[in-house]
């Protein structure tokens, strides 16, 4: 490998070093030059030895869609906990499921990763499979009233998916959710 | 000084209680529950929350920065890796059609992954 190559590998791993080390300091609890010199040497081993792919299309902070997001994430957390909770205890027979395809506009692993992430854990959602080719998602609702609420539902997701690009996408990425998406949405019925 | 300390004691036991009952509804929901797909929605949602104010309730009441640290980390990969095995598990169960289709109101993937070539087990319909 020359030289040049192993640069640009340093760099798109700098991110993952760096987190790793963070971690590292965590776990020890506190901060001293041996802890940053032993996490080094473990993190750089780690990215040595398990070398992952660099993540491409670089991600940009927004700090004030940031904190719409957090706080919607976390009241949503709140909300689906209750609603999950309840129904534990009282479970309604009359309580129907529903498998949804959604047509989403990002197109980027790493803002179709955070979205994955945040379907799970946030509205009545639970993602079952992501066709990474047509940006299409696949997610299970746990609890659906009638026809209506499932388009609610799916309209939810397109706002988490909204939320989560202009949080942390590229300009590209913003400025492909005002496209109306060219092919029609998959249904099979 | 007191004063302040019996506060943060009454909101770290209420974090503490709040969350140990969301682990316990969300243990709950796996029995109850009626397919693989609905009690991986138990397994995320109340569980995560519940893991989240543990973790804020027993940072309250540790002094000391060193084990919030930990505590932040254990929040960090709750967060991350719980939707990642919940969508696993979920995605097999599609898969091998362990979908109990008669709970569904909308099914818009219809029995469409055959790649795998699942069959059909004793609870599909």
């Amino acid at each position: 490998m020359s030289r040049g190559r192993l640069a640009t590998r340093l760099r798109h791993q700098l991110p993952l070093l760096a987190w790793l080390v963070l971690v590292w300091i965590l776990l020890w609890g506190t901060w001293s030059w041996a802890n940053l010199i032993s996490g080094l040497t473990v993190a750089l081993a780690v990215t040595a030895l398990l070398p992952l792919p660099p993540v491409t299309g670089g991600a940009r902070l927004r700090p004030l869609p940031l904190v719409r997001f957090v706080g919607h994430f976390l009241a949503d957390l709140v909300v689906s906990s209750a609603q999950v909770a309840w129904e534990t205890v009282r479970p309604d027979r009359n309580r129907r499921g529903a498998i949804v395809a959604v047509q989403l506009r990002t197109d980027s692993d790493l803002l179709l990763t955070v979205i994955s992430e945040t379907l799970t854990l946030v509205p009545g959602s639970l993602v079952i499979e992501l066709d990474r080719e047509q940006q299409t998602i696949a997610l299970h609702l746990l609890s659906v009233r009638d026809r209506a609420d499932v388009d609610r539902q799916k309209a939810a997701v397109l706002a988490i998916e909204d939320r989560v690009v202009r949080a942390f996408g590229s300009a590209a990425d913003v400025a492909a959710l005002d496209r109306q998406p060219d092919q029609p949405e998959r249904t099979s019925s | 000084m007191t004063d302040l300390d019996s506060a943060a004691d009454v909101v770290a036991a209420v974090c503490l209680l709040l969350g140990a009952l969301l682990c316990l509804t969300a243990g709950l929901g796996l029995v109850r529950f009626p397919d693989v797909l609905s009690r991986m929605h138990a397994g995320t949602k109340p569980q995560v929350l519940g893991v989240l104010l543990v973790m804020l309730g027993a940072a309250i009441r540790l002094h000391g920065w060193s084990a919030s640290w930990m505590l932040l980390l254990v929040a960090a990969f709750q967060l991350v890796t719980a939707p990642v095995s919940a969508h696993m598990v979920s995605r097999i169960a599609h898969r091998r059609r362990h979908v109990r289709r008669d709970l569904l109101l909308v099914d818009e993937l219809g029995g469409e992954p055959a790649e795998l070539g699942g069959d059909e087990p004793a609870d599909a319909h």
